[in-house]
């Protein structure tokens, strides 16, 4: 009834691809977007800052950038937590050698370095396709890891092993470090997380990301058609990479603040992004932002529930709340094997339809 | 065909070429010229070579031996993307669509050699980068009229059925403005209708764009009416070429499709 687009006509190709070519839902995303960026800044405190906006935005940065290679182009990684160091050691090492750099030059700046060790690792994937090239991305995640962890001019030789994110300002706001404002940190990494999800949003519907599902898809019709896998391959790999830095920059500049390589950059993280694209939807940057809600957001509604509001012990909560982690995520992925995004385009299907199915 | 059709010049001209498989021969010195404007039938039976040929003439496989003279260009191999950018579209025996992907989307991608615009401005999707798609659009809904597939514009290609995804395919070869147009079995698995509607655009295409046709195909009625000159091949060798009415008495391609029963087989036959 609400979500009818009968008596939309479109006199041009422009409207016609134009980002959100149903009224209704353009007016969804500005209500969702007016809300985000209006009236949340009003009432965020430190608490919401730091434990639910920041790692689900963060969160969904990572996401889309691995979305954007294993659900637009096909190529499985594992390596988003090795990709997400180097975005935080390179935003540690240029943010302490040159301390007066705009902070989001270093974030951006954090991105390129990450999108070119991304492409010595996605050379593999020119040879080696599935499994086997999750595998071989296991290397950059390891080996990453190891890197950061072994020399000590990454770590500034800092005796802890540990690196810090010093206090820096933009346009003479104070953006990183505990004294920042929970507000500020939450727009900056908004509009960031905004214009980044535009940004691929366009990538994917224009040349490049129809090269990029043509190798997922028919990867030797792709070729025949004209499509290089070379540089198909390279480019989501770079690209790629770019989200996964600055999502790691952002992850470590903004919301921990300090970080230790292999706790904070570990597997856990490669799979923990993976899940959330598998479970919000492959090959959709919507589907990035819903599962990096549901993985960030889920444990924390389910310790509140468990310790508040059923009076558990701390210790037992973690331990039913992984547990049914992995339950919620076996039943959705039997539910509805195609994600969160799926499951709204069903929705939006239906309700098309409703009230009146006929 | 009682208008006397006019050819140009060999668009392409394949000489002697051979293809092996470790031991296994798939083509043998095998020749023959396309005429730019013409429809040309390659025919054979099973596991004659065919499908490797037009894979050579797009360059898929590379042959051992041999020489491709492509709009009088001589290589020893074609290179996919250089085939595809100097004008040779193709269209695959089993469906080969991006399953994921839209009508519009597939038949988007076939005009992807033609886009220039860098990964920043698509970014940006402003000003030239936006232009640009909208120009390519414009051309593929002028495809889309062409094979009337308006009502399928938006829907995914893994929903349609077979006959519709192979009309989607021809779109997307069409959509890159083919000067040679390689279609391997477009009317395979399809029903009477959906056999003569495929007919009516392919003679259209090669009459309202003047693309020249190099198709393959099983159905004989469909070859002698549609096809200006066939080839046979049998067993990786050419062994026949010329004008429908020529190839049909010709006594090699008559035994290759009929069989001939030697007389010692048959004598193995009676005994078993």
């Amino acid at each position: 009834m609400f979500y009818r687009e009968a008596g939309q006509f479109k006199d041009n190709y422009a409207s016609d691809q134009a980002l959100f070519p149903i009224a209704q839902d353009r007016w969804f995303v500005m209500i969702v977007m007016g809300i985000a960026f209006v009236i949340v800044p009003f009432y965020i405190d430190d608490y919401w800052t730091n434990a639910i906006m920041l790692p689900f935005l963060i969160y969904a940065l990572a996401a889309i950038g691995l979305n954007l290679l294993t659900g637009y182009c096909g190529q499985v990684s594992l390596g988003t937590g090795g990709f997400m160091a180097v975005g935080a050691f390179s935003t540690f090492k240029l943010t302490t050698a040159f301390p007066e750099l705009n902070f989001i030059i270093v974030v951006l700046l954090s991105g390129a370095i990450t999108a070119s060790v991304g492409v010595v690792f996605g050379i593999p994937s020119l040879r080696i396709k599935g499994f086997y090239l999750a595998v071989a991305t296991l290397a950059a995640q390891f080996f990453l890891v190891w890197m950061f962890n072994k020399f000590g001019w990454f770590l500034n030789y800092n005796p802890t092993g540990q690196i810090h994110m010093p206090p820096r300002e933009i346009f003479g706001v104070l953006i990183t470090g505990p004294r920042a404002a929970p507000e500020v940190k939450y727009l900056f990494v908004l509009i960031f997380v905004s214009l980044c999800a535009l940004a691929a949003k366009n990538i994917v519907r224009g040349r490049v990301g129809r090269s990029w599902m043509a190798i997922r898809d028919m990867d030797i019709a792709a070729e025949l058609i004209g499509i290089r896998p070379l540089e198909a391959k390279l480019t989501a790999f770079a690209v790629s990479s770019f989200y996964v830095g600055m999502a790691g920059s952002l992850y470590f500049g903004i919301w921990l603040g300090a970080a230790e390589p292999i706790e904070a950059f570990g597997i856990e993280q490669s799979f923990l992004v993976l899940f959330m694209i598998i479970i919000g939807g492959l090959g959709s940057i919507l589907g990035s932002f819903l599962g990096a809600a549901f993985i960030t957001l889920m444990p924390i509604l389910m310790k509140n529930f468990m310790v508040d509001g059923l009076g558990l012990a701390v210790v037992t909560a973690k331990h039913i709340e992984i547990t049914m982690l992995g339950v919620l995520i076996l039943f959705f992925l039997i539910v509805e094997p195609h994600g969160f995004a799926r499951l709204w385009q069903i929705a939006k299907e239906k309700l098309r339809l409703w009230p009146f199915p006929h | 065909m009682d208008v006397q059709r006019k050819f140009g010049d060999p668009i392409l001209e394949v000489n002697d070429i051979s293809l092996s498989f470790g031991g296994v021969t798939a083509l043998e010195n095998v020749s023959f010229d396309v005429l730019e404007g013409e429809v040309r039938a390659i025919i054979g039976p099973n596991g004659a070579g065919k499908s490797s040929m037009l894979n050579v003439i797009n360059g898929f496989y590379h042959p051992q031996q041999g020489m491709i003279t492509y709009k009088g260009e001589t290589r020893k191999q074609m290179r996919p993307h250089h085939a595809a950018s100097r004008g040779i579209a193709r269209t695959f025996q089993n469906i080969a669509l991006f399953k994921g992907m839209s009508t519009l989307d597939n038949i988007m991608t076939g005009r992807n050699t033609k886009m220039k615009k860098n990964l920043f401005w698509q970014a940006l999707h402003v000003g030239p980068a936006k232009q640009e798609e909208l120009e390519h659009r414009e051309y593929v809904e002028h495809v889309i009229d062409f094979l009337e597939i308006q009502a399928i514009r938006k829907t995914p290609v893994g929903r349609l059925p077979y006959g519709m995804q192979k009309r989607v395919e021809l779109g997307r070869a069409l959509a890159a403005e083919p000067e040679l147009l390689l279609l391997d079995e477009p009317m395979a698995g399809m029903n009477l209708e959906e056999k003569e509607d495929m007919c009516r655009f392919v003679l259209d295409v090669n009459d309202q764009f003047g693309t020249t046709i190099a198709l393959i195909e099983h159905d004989m009625g469909v070859v002698m009416d549609i096809s200006d000159r066939v080839v046979v091949l049998d067993y990786g060798k050419k062994i026949a070429d010329g004008t429908p009415d020529e190839v049909r008495s010709n006594q090699d391609v008559i035994e290759a499709y009929l069989g001939v029963v030697q007389d010692d087989e048959l004598a193995a036959s009676q005994n078993n």
